[in-house]
């Protein structure tokens, strides 16, 4: 479906009342960013199971980037937190399958932080161009 | 296999301008189960919803995706149109490619239409596994507790028992009224408390849907919004009010000399009181931590209250007893305290007897106060020619005391000077400052007054050190507008001090299930569009609970809040989200990790089945729960793992 597309592919999960208000804020300012990012909305960082995580990378995605409520900020008290210690306990899991462990990035981006989303990708996805494709993309198909 | 139908919008060139709506809906068409896709310039306007309604109706769409804005913005638009034709509004989602594509690439067309198209997919691939939901009704007790008897809780229950709700006021101390009882006049106008308070406090006891339990604290809150029930923990007051005739002779007979709370230690009382002692009409308590007959050492020894009670009133065996209330919303107005004095050693808070803080000045200024509305020096009595009010006593220190502001604090110095400066004309009013925040109706114009009739002096700057010298107080601080040290002679020192959370806060923030901020503050839901909310539904929030405020602030919230809690009464029941979290009874083990997990306590465990429930009036629908399952037993209606798993499939792929 996407054969204009050859940049990195991210998968981003994020929460509904902080980073995908800040990403339409993005779109709503006009600020461009690379076109390989696919965006799933949740209601909340902390929802964020790791297997979502990990199903997406075994897919293939070269990186997945969640975004949350700045820590104090969440909209469910503390749902940002217990995503920042899964993502933590994850990245032992990346390391375990062999996966650069900068394939996940967790970003505190609030709903007026446009700018700081559109830049977060950018640089993210510079920093997947340099890491090259995700090793999985053509190994297997779970 | 499902009908679902795509309906790309233009949103003008907004869309159109950088995705190719035509290959859009070609690519849409290709994909599994749908069965109709168009594009039109705006699908949000009246023709372009008939499309939508009009493609449900002929083609018996059972599921729709809208390709167009965020779903923030016309989500509800569209699932009210679909609902219109007698589709479920939960099987319409949309498919955002406006703020996260269109207009974030618009220089590469083919790349965003395709992008576009996947979008769509895995928009489709989640509604095509939604369910209709229906929303659900909670019921709904028409019944308020506020808890905290302050001029914030006096208010707001005046404006819902008015409004003819029954309302509960649950009050620590032995008297409503709060800190505002304690203060003598209002600035801007130099109103009397006594005219505005006395009359509230009469109403409230006069009220038919007001009960007032005194001398008493929550102990516990269980339920939800709607369905609350609170248990109030009445502390014994050992004076039957029922057979009381306020003789007064317990108050003198009473052995005991502690320093009264209410007149900041400006006087003692007895362990039997008036929790204002100058106020004749309130009944006399006995205070269990000051009482000789509670006390080791002296235990049983002393009754001599009891002895000389003409009525027989005193019942020192009574003990504390507990009763339940139903209610629907709870107003948390549990106010403030003054920072501690004993924190501004530099100031010789507590230890220099004529340092004094605005609250003790403020009882010297009550007609009916302990000096009979003189001020007078502490140590010997005398009128103080020389007073030093040092503002931000405790305020705006980050490093070592509290980072904000304490709001009030720059008006009622002004208020005060300005009083001591009519009472004693040949003294002389030094007011410390660091700026003056004077940003309300008359409060500048009340400020400017002070300098310019009553001679305030303004002294910009923060004072070093108050230490004794023979009589005098010495000041040491500077004039930053000059630039020059100065040591101040005077007789008394007036500490502004911060206000701080009300004692307690922390204990009783966890029995309500409300937040609070790195200061103890309790925080709004929403800063700007829900300030009175607290996190948890059905709770609300009023007064210096919240944050420092002036009455008139205070009395706007409280009324606010009293405002929310009647437009929430309005409704009959009330109606929650169906998109929330629910349990897969065959796979959950019972664990509870989702109880300990589950911000708003509403994972419960049926002890019966051992399995854990869902509450569906109190769950929010975050999914901590979901992610936090062991056993994947909980998910997120219409947000499955197993729909999740089908997007990331989508999104994750290069195809």
């Amino acid at each position: 479906m996407d054969n204009n597309n050859s940049g990195p592919r991210v998968v981003a999960f994020l929460c509904h009342w902080c980073t995908y208000t800040g990403a339409d804020l993005a779109g709503t300012t006009r600020l461009e960013y690379p076109v390989g990012i696919r965006i799933i909305h949740l209601m909340c960082s902390g929802a964020i199971d790791v297997v979502y995580v990990l199903k997406a990378l075994l897919d293939g995605a070269d990186g997945v980037l969640i975004g949350g409520c700045h820590p104090g900020d969440c909209h469910y008290q503390t749902g940002n937190l217990k995503a920042r210690r899964r993502i933590a306990l994850l990245r032992n899991i990346l390391q375990t399958l062999g996966l650069e462990q900068e394939r996940v990035r967790l970003r505190w981006i609030s709903a007026s932080e446009g700018r700081l989303f559109a830049e977060t990708v950018r640089q993210y996805n510079s920093n997947l161009e340099s890491m090259g494709k995700n090793p999985f993309a053509d190994e297997w198909d779970v | 296999m499902k009908k679902i139908g795509v309906f790309v919008c233009w949103c003008g060139s907004n869309i159109a301008g950088s995705v190719d709506v035509d290959q859009a809906v070609a690519g849409a068409l290709k994909l599994d189960g749908v069965t109709h896709a168009e594009h039109y310039v705006y699908m949000c306007s009246d023709p372009g919803q008939q499309k939508i309604k009009d493609a449900i109706a002929e083609k018996k769409l059972d599921g729709v995706v809208v390709a167009c804005c965020s779903p923030r913005m016309h989500e509800n638009t569209f699932r009210k149109a679909a609902g219109s034709v007698g589709l479920n509004p939960y099987l319409l989602e949309i498919a955002n490619i406006r703020e996260q594509c269109s207009w974030v690439h618009p220089d590469n067309k083919p790349a965003a239409t395709a992008k576009a198209i996947s979008i769509i997919e895995g928009t489709l691939d989640k509604v095509s596994q939604n369910l209709p939901l229906e929303t659900i009704t909670i019921n709904l007790t028409k019944r308020v507790c506020v808890v905290g008897g302050g001029i914030a809780g006096i208010m707001a229950a005046l404006d819902l028992a008015d409004a003819g709700y029954d309302v509960i006021i649950i009050e620590r101390e032995p008297a409503i009224g709060g800190h505002t009882a304690q203060i003598s006049t209002t600035f801007p106008y130099f109103q009397e408390i006594s005219e505005l308070l006395d009359k509230k406090r009469a109403q409230v006891h006069e009220h038919p849907h007001i009960t007032v339990y005194l001398s008493s604290e929550v102990e516990a809150l269980e339920g939800y919004v709607g369905n609350f029930k609170v248990t109030i923990r009445t502390q014994p007051r050992f004076v039957d009010h029922a057979n009381c005739t306020n003789c007064g002779k317990c108050l003198d007979v009473c052995p005991v000399l502690v320093p009264d709370e209410f007149n900041r230690g400006l006087t003692r009382r007895g362990a039997v009181f008036r929790l204002n002692r100058d106020d004749e009409r309130q009944l006399p308590v006995i205070g269990r931590r000051d009482c000789l007959h509670f006390n080791e050492g002296t235990k049983d020894g002393c009754g001599l209250c009891a002895d000389v009670c003409p009525e027989a009133a005193i019942d020192l065996g009574a003990i504390s007893s507990t009763q339940e209330e139903s209610v629907g919303a709870v107003v948390m107005a549990t106010g403030y305290d003054l920072y501690s004095p004993a924190n501004l050693p530099e100031y010789g808070g507590g230890k220099i007897p004529d340092v004094v803080d605005a609250m003790a000045f403020e009882r010297m200024l009550d007609p009916k106060g302990p000096t009979g509305g003189k001020i007078l020096r502490p140590s010997d009595g005398e009128v103080p020619k020389s007073v030093v009010f040092i503002q931000c006593a405790g305020s705006r220190d980050p490093e070592r005391h509290k980072a904000y502001c304490s709001r009030a604090c720059c008006m009622y110095t002004a208020k005060q000077a300005r009083l001591y400066r009519q009472q004693v004309e040949d003294g002389t009013a030094y007011i410390s400052y660091m700026d003056i925040r004077s940003d309300s109706r008359d409060f500048e114009e009340f400020v400017q007054k002070g300098m310019e009739e009553e001679h305030l002096l303004y002294i910009r700057g923060r004072v070093a050190k108050v230490f004794e010298e023979g009589d005098l107080l010495k000041v040491l601080t500077a004039d930053t507008l000059s630039g020059h040290a100065l040591e101040i002679e005077a007789d008394l020192v007036v500490l502004a001090l911060a206000m701080e959370p009300a004692s307690g806060i922390h204990d009783l923030v966890k029995k309500m299930n409300v937040t609070v901020d790195g200061d103890g503050f309790l925080t709004e839901a929403h800063i700007k569009l829900y300030p009175v909310e607290s996190s948890t539904k059905g709770v609300f929030l009023a007064g210096c609970a919240q944050s420092p405020k002036d009455i008139t602030d205070t009395v706007s919230q409280a009324l606010a809040t009293a405002g929310k809690i009647q437009t929430m009464f309005a409704n009959e029941t009330l109606i929650a989200d169906p998109l929330i979290a629910e349990v897969q009874t065959d796979i959950c083990s019972g664990c509870g990790i989702c109880i300990e997990t589950c911000p708003y306590g509403a994972r419960v465990m049926n002890e019966y089945t051992g399995i854990s429930v869902v509450n569906q009036a109190v769950c929010q629908g975050c999914g901590a729960c979901v992610a936090a399952c062991p056993n994947k037993a909980c998910e997120l209606i219409n947000s499955t793992t197993k729909q999740l798993f089908r997007v990331i499939d989508d999104f994750a792929r290069r195809a």
